[in-house]
């Protein structure tokens, strides 16, 4: 199933200069848990997404107050530098648009 | 229980009169508003200027003073003109001066100036007292040569000092964004973790409720053991999603905030819907830091920025545009040998990877594209020098293919170029040790 049917929130944005941080926030409880306890949203599973090495991805957090993922990564261009494309890094989302979710 | 007003999410983005009203009636302990950011990137560090124009900020201030004078609590603000360095709290006072003037009030301000010396951090530097953060790299002390401005992100200590002088207003450099929101509960002796954690929430005004909004504000009222926080106008509500989805808002990771004072811990808060408005939120804790480390934010000159904004339609360039562009590089790094390292080039192409750069995995282009061409010169006439020779070469380059022989590029504006100004970089943006470190307090009568 399309990402985009399974969550209400799924946004990106600086935190501090140097990472991005990926947001999604799932609608249902249970599916939400269920790909938590697969641990389905993996470094490798963002760094394919986004193109990215690895090593690059710095950390995914699963938070259950709301139901939500975190990813952060490396900025491959500090915010504001030159050649920067998104200083505020709030339209990085594009890839999880067209994802598919096993479940 | 102590109410805490934050009444819009950067102090200029505003709020209306509605709900300012409705927060004056609530009658609100204090007014904390938070101004600062690095969000909009390194210029306004680099300038020592406020990304708020002066009239929103003026604005907004009308108002607020208008509630410190009638309901006579306290207005704390910090990172005050948004970078939060000397240039920008007094930027700030001046427009607090110039609405006392016109309105014939009277205050008792406390200015906290943040910003550190750049010989400061030389020495902390060789003394091992720096760290990286958050992705940041390693500098020099050659490093520090270009940088302009350096502060301290400060926590809760200073704001203290400061209000304790008697003052209605504190007017604070850089700071943690939640420290205004928590200072107050924090004297008066409510817990740190909920009177932190409430000040996260509230730093961003009505970010936290549903729907939200950076132009409006909300309230937070702390008691021994929990922290309520609720909207200020009716068409909006504050969610346990909404309020939850706000503590994981521009952080790396949303269990553990770390600030000047200590790590705020909610690995064991709860969110609780109150009632349809409200969220009750309670279990945060606070794990107090033993070391002082606190953030510092310090921008450098790069030089000088110049743009060039054109359209192009014509399909066959279209198909080679790359090429083209790189064969643009080549020809200016032969033309101008002599001014070798000293400026940088680069396209923007919009309609291709403007927005991902190299992360775009579309292959795709528009059927046009909105080319930005950027250099930036080591001073004004090498960026002139450059833009306008790329632009006149673009404009008549003889592409393999080309029938479209009068121009290819489509300008939107005459002139087509426009000088940007300065061209900054965060080249600070570290943690320096600073144990028993006194910020200077300046307190001014108006």
């Amino acid at each position: 199933m399309k990402l985009t049917r399974l969550v209400k929130v799924l946004r990106t944005k600086n935190s501090g200069p140097f990472i991005l941080t990926i947001d999604l926030i799932f609608k249902d409880k249970k599916i939400y848990q269920e790909l938590k306890e697969k641990e389905y949203f993996s470094k490798k599973w963002w760094s394919d997404v986004y193109g990215i090495k690895e090593e690059d991805v710095i950390s995914v957090i699963y938070f259950d107050p709301v139901c939500a993922v975190k990813c952060n990564i490396k900025r491959k261009i500090t915010s504001g530098d030159p050649g920067d494309t998104d200083v505020y890094g709030a339209q990085q989302h594009a890839p999880l648009l067209e994802v598919d979710i096993d479940v | 229980m102590f109410k805490v007003y934050s009444p819009t999410a950067i102090l200029g983005y505003g709020f209306s009169e509605e709900s300012f009203e409705n927060a004056l009636r609530l009658k609100p302990d204090v007014i904390a508003v938070d101004a600062g950011s690095t969000d909009p990137g390194p210029y306004y560090l680099g300038k020592g200027i406020s990304f708020v124009e002066r009239y929103n900020t003026k604005r907004d201030l009308f108002y607020l003073l208008k509630m410190t004078k009638s309901l006579d609590i306290p207005l704390l603000i910090g990172s005050a003109g948004g970078c939060g360095t000397k240039s920008s709290v007094d930027w700030t006072f001046e427009i607090i001066k110039e609405i006392c003037k016109e309105n014939n009030w009277k205050f008792r301000i406390a200015k906290v100036y943040t910003d550190i010396s750049k010989d400061f951090v030389k020495k902390a530097l060789l003394e091992g007292n720096i760290k990286t953060l958050d992705g940041s790299k390693e500098f020099l002390e050659k490093d520090l040569e270009r940088v302009t401005n350096i502060v301290a992100q400060i926590g809760i200590d200073p704001f203290i000092e400061a209000y304790k002088k008697d003052v209605n207003i504190v007017l604070c450099g850089r700071s943690y964004d939640p420290s205004p929101f928590a200072v107050l509960p924090i004297l008066y002796g409510y817990p740190k973790g909920l009177s932190l954690h409430l000040g996260k929430i509230l730093e961003c005004g009505a970010i936290a409720a549903e729907p939200g909004s950076g132009r409006d504000g909300i309230m937070g009222v702390v008691y021994e053991d929990h922290f309520e926080v609720f909207p200020l106008i009716k068409t909006r509500k504050c969610t346990v999603n909404s309020v939850a989805a706000h503590t994981l808002y521009e952080k790396s990771d949303p269990y553990y905030l770390h600030g000047p004072d200590g790590v705020i811990d909610l690995t064991s808060t709860q969110f609780i819907q109150k009632d349809e408005n409200t969220v009750i939120i309670e279990g945060s804790k606070f794990i107090d830091s033993k070391e002082k480390w606190l953030k510092i934010e310090g921008a450098a000159l790069l030089g000088i920025r110049g743009v060039c904004i054109a359209g192009i339609r014509d399909p066959i360039m279209l198909s080679q545009i790359e090429d083209i562009l790189s064969e643009h590089q080549k020809i200016v790094d032969d033309v101008f040998k002599e001014y070798e390292g000293k400026y940088k080039i680069y396209f923007h192409l919009y309609g291709k990877n403007g927005v991902m750069g190299e992360m775009e995995k579309e292959e795709k282009i528009s059927h046009e594209i909105g080319l930005i061409i950027e250099v930036i010169g080591e001073n004004i006439e090498i960026a002139k020098s450059i833009l306008g020779f790329l632009r006149s070469t673009l404009l008549h380059y003889g592409y393999k293919g080309r029938i479209s022989t009068a121009g290819n590029l489509a300008f939107p504006f005459s002139p087509s170029e426009v000088i940007w100004g300065e061209a900054y970089s965060f080249v600070v943006y570290h943690l320096i040790k600073l144990q028993d470190y006194d910020f200077p307090v300046l307190i001014e009568e108006v």
